[in-house]
């Protein structure tokens, strides 16, 4: 047996790989472009920070979307005031999206279970609300916020005709610096995608490390019998309201992130709807799990973009090679799940996952993992049972 | 205070429909425990029955009518609906009629789909905890939306309200105000009414009859009920269906209010647990009196003279009241106490 030490560091060795190797990997199914790749990434991020909350924890926010907002809108006002630079609009959107999970967690933590889910998911419809409408001097209401070349942007000066990309130092992020063919396929290496790749990894070893720490021991205490805890006299506040900031962090860095690869931003990303993605997206690949939410964004993201380019023709195709009735049978039953109802699937998907497969993706690989060395699926199922969050 | 009534007044019909949708959900978590995240989906059923009951009553065929030529001179094409030639104008009158009509089409269809719901996921989750009900109960309310979706579209379908029951009431009149002070929509009108028959129903079976002695027993204490030999799992299976009856006749007579979407479900949802966390998980009255009082400080707040004092105080006020009830009395209004506390 490894320690779990060295189990870590080859997990956080692989997923490094993964990641900056993802143009040459993902090239065969179709997702090898930046645009698609730096969704996995930043939606990554977004998921391994709720994960340290509703994994970790055991608190189910339903109104993470908000941080989100937060966080690309703050970057896109660095945009227009600062400078085209990501790094500043990055800082700020975590800053600010910080504050933020600060004042609605310190007032939504005082309630847990399901009156919490309510408080976060009406918080967040009251900033979706307020963004729509009220803050529109800030937010640009429902045409959501861009930049302008009226713009100030006091370190760049005056743009010269064109609207300006967003960079690092120099760098374009939409700039695809090296175009090679491998094995025939065509690879798009982006300095955008990079930024957010890099960004991902050190937020997966940033949770890494919380998970292993005795904060995370914490949380996890938390999260098994919260009044067990509170009962030998620790108060569990300050651990839970970390836990909180902590994740809207990650996600004011996913919209800084997400601002800085395409400087918009909308009130349509705080919409409840969108915070039920991101708990889609740590249920399906495995709550409370290391990888778990960096593979369930990437999953919903992927299903989002390749199911949803599939058309009548392109199943036309695939089953061609059946005779005429039932080739068009077989188009009719699969036509509702793919294209602009690839939402059924996943909704299918999800309830599957939550029925069968609790501990999502992760636990279904362990279980075929012990099937194939031979372990008794009873004791796999011991291993792996997760607690349900409360 | 004509000004007032007319706020008054005007939040009925929203409360009307917050307090049916409320009603169900606190009937389903009162009975079986469950947090339903589906629930708003089922409303949203309800509202396709009257698109679908106008769609059955509009079918017809098509003949050539010689008489009557377009510009171009060719003959015109014109469709009948075969009520219309079986029953002659009383058949116009039925179509005329869809939308009160549907709620025939509405009940037998919403028990299939509140009774396949509980017995074919819900039951399987009581013993799970409530965020996984969350869980599988959102999904199915995204699978239930999305085929909805891929059946009527994307766009929102009008369904209009008898002509006779079109255009507005003078209610003001009755009540001594002048001519013209206070004018209200025949149809939000009838929402009311049926709101608050089909409330009154329900509230009515659970107190006087034996079936809802039993059912708000087991409300109380489902092992002691269950060890009078009584079978409390069917009455609770039957409370959800009841539930989803509400809810979806709520959502049948709403059609003409509001043009059923594909996602009117996930709207009203999230309004209406707030409805029923102000009110008292749990508590029937609660959720009705809180559905209504918030429908009316809706439209209270969306006056120009309380909007012009706190801008934006209309897009947050359920929400706002929700938070402060939360944290200050986190059983809600009428709710009993230690209820998920």
């Amino acid at each position: 047996m490894t320690s779990t030490k060295t189990n870590d560091a080859l997990l956080f060795v692989a997923v490094a790989i993964a990641a900056l190797a993802a143009p040459l990997i993902l090239a065969p199914f179709g997702a090898g472009y930046p645009d698609l790749m730096q969704r996995f990434a930043i939606y990554g991020i977004f998921a391994i920070g709720f994960n340290i909350l509703f994994g970790l924890t055991g608190y189910l926010s339903f109104g993470h979307a908000a941080f989100l907002g937060v966080g690309s809108y703050s970057a896109v006002w660095m945009f227009k005031l600062l400078s085209m630079n990501i790094v500043p609009a990055i800082v700020l959107g975590v800053v600010i999206s910080g504050l933020f999970a600060l004042l609605i967690g310190f007032i939504s933590l005082r309630r847990s279970g399901i009156y919490f889910s309510i408080l976060t998911l009406a918080f967040a419809q009251m900033s979706y609300n307020l963004a729509y409408s009220v803050l529109t001097p800030i937010t640009n209401g429902e045409t959501g916020l861009q930049i302008l070349l009226s713009d100030p942007r006091v370190l760049d000066g005056p743009s010269n005709g064109s609207l300006p990309v967003t960079m690092l130092f120099g760098l374009e992020m939409r700039d695809v610096f090296w175009n090679p063919t491998v094995f025939g396929y065509e690879l798009q290496f982006s300095y955008g995608y990079y930024v957010c790749a890099l960004i991902m990894l050190l937020s997966f070893y940033i949770s890494m490390r919380i998970f292993r720490s005795p904060f995370g021991m914490m949380l996890r205490a938390v999260k098994t019998n919260q009044n067990r805890l509170s009962y030998t006299g620790i108060n569990t506040r300050p651990y839970t309201l970390a836990a909180f900031v902590i994740s809207g962090m990650y996600a004011g860095l996913a919209g800084a992130l997400l601002a800085s690869m395409d400087p918009l931003a909308g009130a349509e990303r705080m919409q409840w709807t969108a915070s039920g993605e991101v708990v889609l997206m740590v249920i399906l690949g495995g709550a409370g799990t290391l990888l778990g939410p960096v593979l369930g964004a990437g999953f919903i993201k992927y299903f989002e973009n390749i199911l949803s380019k599939i058309n009548s023709n392109t199943l036309d195709g695939w089953f061609a090679f059946m005779p005429q009735g039932m080739g068009d049978a077989a188009a009719w039953l699969v036509s509702p799940f793919v294209g602009s109802g690839w939402h059924l699937t996943l909704g299918v998907l999800f309830m599957m996952v939550v029925i069968f497969l609790p501990g999502g993706l992760m636990e279904g690989a362990q279980r075929i993992m012990n099937l194939v060395s031979g372990k008794s699926r009873k004791r796999a199922g011991e291993a792996t049972a997760s607690t349900p969050a409360e | 205070m004509d000004a007032i009534l007319l706020q008054i007044v005007n939040g009925l019909d929203k409360g009307s429909a917050y307090a049916m949708i409320a009603l169900g959900l606190t009937l389903i978590f009162g009975t079986l425990g469950v947090v339903n995240f589906a629930h708003g989906a089922l409303f949203m059923v309800g509202a396709f029955c009257a698109v679908v009951m106008d769609r059955i009553l509009r079918l017809s065929t098509v003949s050539v009518d010689p008489t009557r030529t377009d510009f171009l001179g060719n003959p015109l094409k014109v469709e009948t609906p075969y009520v219309q030639t079986w029953f002659g104008d009383f058949g116009a009158t039925l179509i005329n009629y869809s939308v009160p009509l549907s709620i025939l089409l509405a009940i037998p269809v919403m028990i299939v789909v509140g009774l396949a719901m509980e017995r074919g996921l819900i039951k399987h989750f009581y013993k799970r905890p409530h965020a996984d009900q969350i869980l599988v109960t959102f999904g199915l309310a995204i699978v239930m939306q999305e085929i909805i979706k891929a059946i009527f579209g994307a766009n929102p379908i009008p369904q209009p309200a008898p002509d006779a029951l079109r255009g507005a009431l003078d209610i003001g009149l009755w009540l001594g105000f002048e001519a013209n002070q206070v004018i209200y929509p025949i149809w939000r009108f009838v929402y009311f009414i049926f709101a608050v028959v089909l409330i009154g129903g329900v509230i009515l079976l659970l107190n006087y009859t034996t079936f809802g002695m039993v059912v708000r027993a087991g409300m109380a204490d489902r092992e002691t009920v269950g060890l009078l030999g009584i079978d409390i799992d069917k009455r609770f299976t039957a409370m959800f269906g009841l539930a989803a009856i509400v809810t979806g006749l709520a959502g049948v007579m709403y059609a003409p209010i509001v043009s059923p979407d594909y996602h009117m479900g996930m709207d009203f949802l999230v309004l209406c647990f707030v409805v029923v966390v102000v009110g008292g998980m749990g508590s029937i009255p609660g959720a009705v009196a809180a559905g209504f009082v918030l429908g009316i400080l809706q439209s209270f707040s969306a006056m120009n003279e309380v909007k012009a004092i706190i801008p934006g105080i209309d897009q947050i006020i359920i929400y706002l009241v929700a938070v402060v009830i939360l944290l200050t009395r986190p059983r809600g209004l009428m709710g009993r106490k230690g209820v998920m506390e």
